[in-house]
């Protein structure tokens, strides 16, 4: 799934080759296309149509028109759970992009311990979010927690009770999650920049700090690109590790979109105002989406690779 | 060149984002996919011809006595079978509910009545069973009457109340009130007062697993009845308007906030959830002096707490009395047993394997004997009898006289109302124990879903 950020060299030249390769590569295509009809689109096509009924997941199915949106669209959580969804995608970004940038441009060297220290930051990532959730709980816990455990009052805090406390809880824990993920991406990306670049920047005289600002960063730029776009719309539709996590509480809090859907569906029984809430979802998941892709500029359409 | 890549790159990770939220919501349309999962033994489907099929719930100790009573009626009846399926607790939830929304379910719907029942009901998923009760009177009159509120809908009976009887009492940490020289409270005054003597000596007066909701809930409902009696709640059941304005609901849920603002529990109970037990961990552990919980909880406590509840430091009473309030003070809350209803998708032989095996194994007196050989106190009238043989005879025939002497046995409130009220009402019980609305809001936010 990971499409190296900017193209190898390698890759480049294959789908240059005209005529006959050529061909026979949009096949290709059709497993993935038809795994995304039939999982993505028709779901797509189902919910929007649920949108529009009222249904409590056991009995006849009633259309109700626009009575689903309404209730969607006046009830106060709506907005409260959009401005919470957007303060994760916000701030998991502001945390998550300049750490994984710097891990991977440090990743990205080729000494031996840094080999080994990769493997270990890739850890977190192996781990499922639910065991991820769970294992934070019990250290969280102000009783019996890591805190309590070792006697470090500091640590002792209402961590998922407070607020504010378990806001920056879930933060931090998709952080720790998510940041391995896209060191990696970094990684592949800085490694792809030509080191006659260093090379020509060293003769200039440039430092080490001057070749990441003035090189590895705007090379990066289409990488950085791809990262935001994974963890804008991941965390849009963020949900197994804050609904083991804090539940969306305490109160609302922590309570976003994909939470109130879920809640909503499952929980309320309420299908029609839950598949709003899911269609709200996705034109705010593609909103986001084309938005960053526009961020990459149109100006950029040649390559910023030597010979390309 | 580039811009191709890139927007290929673009449509996969867009591709990959985007259908986890359509899917997510997708899938209660889908139907669930029958696989028989969970060491199951037979079909899944509706019950074909010559077999009953009955889902029922894992973990031991319990899921041993469900298991012996089907082996029990597959060996005595070899040409009419029963196949189960076993499941965990919410894997169960939200399986049997898809299952009978697909038409999908099994012939014998094992649940916990109230709410979840009326919506089965509602949606024409289970037989009406009251003419069978008339035909065999001597199998309701076994039973506990307080059982049957939960499962009748509009004055029909709709399910067998079976298993065991678990009502929420106090429970408390002997060692910690010998040690404050303190007596287990008498009304609620008494409980404001041993707040302040607890904090004082730096223990916490009561223990809560606040994140779980539920939890906070069990204090609601036996404040509501203590200060308004069983009617103050029966008029939010049947739907009256603004029943939640009730003067003694207002009365309740200040009460509540005053406890909470007096520290009554202990610090971070927001963060804690009676999942982990940790709210259990709490009492036994001797950080907490009292807590309001599930009948269940003694099982667990007598197994993880050391010597806890068999060294005798484990006390236990019903709720003290409101001074002033209506209800009375042998009132009780709590599950008042659970229910087995019939598909009505089923076919007519299946249907009939079910009601022999409620009429013949559900509540028998093996079955009995062995609920409360695990401590347990099953449903059945005169089970008191052979308590003298258990380890726990003394907290067996406490929640015994409790089921039977109540007056008013008030079934759960998140099972007893509809799901969509029951998920606005935790909702709104987590942010009042958040001290974020107040109770008139909390009021005005429940009478908006009241009838629902």
């Amino acid at each position: 799934m990971t499409v190296p950020p900017i193209p190898a060299r390698g890759s480049a030249s294959l789908a240059a080759v005209p005529g006959g390769q050529g061909r026979g590569l949009p096949w290709l295509a059709v497993p993935a296309l038809l795994f995304f009809v039939a999982f993505g689109v028709i779901p797509l096509f189902g919910v929007f149509a649920l949108s529009f009924t009222s249904w409590d997941g056991l009995g006849e199915i009633h259309l109700t028109g626009f009575d689903s949106w309404r209730a969607v669209l006046t009830d106060p959580g709506l907005p409260h759970a959009l401005w919470v969804t957007f303060l994760v995608i916000a701030l998991s970004w502001a945390v998550q992009t300049p750490a994984s940038i710097l891990l991977g441009t440090f990743l990205a060297g080729f000494q031996r311990y840094r080999a080994v220290l990769s493997v270990f930051y890739f850890i977190p990532l192996l781990l499922s979010s639910a065991a991820i959730a769970i294992t934070y709980k019990a250290l969280l816990d102000p009783n019996f927690g890591l805190g309590a455990g070792l006697g470090i009052p500091i640590l002792v805090q209402d961590w998922l009770g407070e607020p504010v406390l378990a806001f920056g809880v879930v933060i931090f824990v998709v952080s720790w999650q998510f940041i391995p993920f896209h060191s990696l991406i970094y990684q592949g990306g800085v490694r792809q920049i030509p080191r006659s670049m260093y090379e020509a920047a060293e003769i200039d005289g440039a430092g080490r700090i001057r070749m990441f600002f003035s090189i590895t960063l705007p090379q990066l730029k289409y990488t950085i690109i791809t990262s935001s776009t994974l963890m804008v719309v991941g965390s849009l539709v963020f949900f197994d590790l804050i609904f083991v996590l804090t539940a969306g509480g305490p109160g609302d809090a922590t309570r976003v979109l994909a939470l109130e859907m879920y809640k909503r569906g499952f929980q309320a029984n309420l299908m029609g105002p839950a598949s709003a809430i899911a269609v709200i979802l996705v034109l705010v998941g593609l909103a986001l989406a084309l938005l960053l892709r526009r961020l990459g500029g149109r100006d950029a359409t040649h390559s910023q690779l030597e010979g390309a | 060149m580039e811009t191709r890549k890139t927007s290929r790159r673009t449509f996969l990770s867009l591709s990959m984002g985007l259908p986890l939220g359509a899917a997510l919501a997708a899938c209660g349309g889908q139907g669930p996919t029958q696989t028989g999962a969970g060491g199951g033994t037979g079909t899944t489907s509706g019950g074909g011809a010559g077999k009953a099929t009955y889902w029922y719930l894992s973990v031991e100790p319990n899921e041993g006595v469900r298991r012996r009573a089907v082996e029990r009626f597959n060996k005595a009846n070899p040409s009419t079978q029963i196949a189960t399926t076993t499941l965990q607790n919410d894997a169960f939830k939200t399986k049997i509910k898809t299952a009978i929304g697909a038409g999908e379910a099994p012939t014998i719907i094992w649940g916990w009545g109230g709410g979840g029942l009326k919506s089965y009901v509602q949606a024409g998923a289970v037989d009406d069973l009251t003419s069978w009760f008339d035909q065999n009177p001597a199998i309701k009159d076994r039973l506990f009457p307080s059982a049957f509120g939960a499962a009748t809908v509009d004055g029909k009976i709709y399910a067998l109340p079976v298993e065991c009887v678990t009502p929420i009492v106090l429970f408390y940490n002997k060692k910690l009130f010998d040690q404050i020289g303190a007596q287990p409270p008498q009304e609620w005054g008494d409980i404001m007062d041993l707040v302040k003597k607890f904090n004082a000596k730096g223990i916490a007066p009561f223990s809560l697993g606040g994140q779980s909701r539920w939890t906070n809930m069990m204090w609601l409902e036996f404040l509501f009845d203590r200060i308004g009696g069983p009617e103050v709640f029966q008029a939010i059941y049947d739907g009256e308007k603004d029943a939640w304005n009730n003067p003694a609901a207002i009365d309740a849920l200040t009460k509540m906030q005053e406890l909470i603002k007096a520290n009554g529990f202990v610090k971070g109970f927001s963060s804690i959830t009676a999942d982990s037990n940790a709210d259990q961990a709490l009492l036994y552990t001797g950080k907490a002096a009292m807590m309001l919980h599930g009948g269940w909880t003694y099982g667990s406590m007598k197994q993880d707490g050391g010597d806890f509840v068999t060294g005798g430091n484990l006390g236990y009473m019903n709720f003290p009395p409101v001074t002033g309030g209506k209800g009375d003070p042998g009132n009780t809350v709590g599950n008042p047993g659970q229910y087995m209803s019939i598909s009505s998708k089923a076919t007519p032989e299946a249907k009939e394997i079910a009601k022999k095996f409620f009429a013949t194994e559900m509540n028998s007196d093996a079955q009995a004997k062995d609920w409360v050989s695990i401590s347990q106190v099953p449903i059945v009238k005169g089970v008191d009898a052979q308590f003298a043989s258990s380890a726990d005879s003394a907290w067996q025939k406490f929640v015994y006289d409790i089921a039977s002497n109540a007056k008013s046995f008030q079934q759960s409130w998140d099972q007893a109302l509809s799901p969509t009220a029951a998920e606005v009402l935790l909702d709104n019980i987590a942010k009042l124990f958040q001290m974020s609305i107040s109770p008139q809001q909390f009021a005005t936010n429940l009478n908006e879903v009241i009838g629902k």
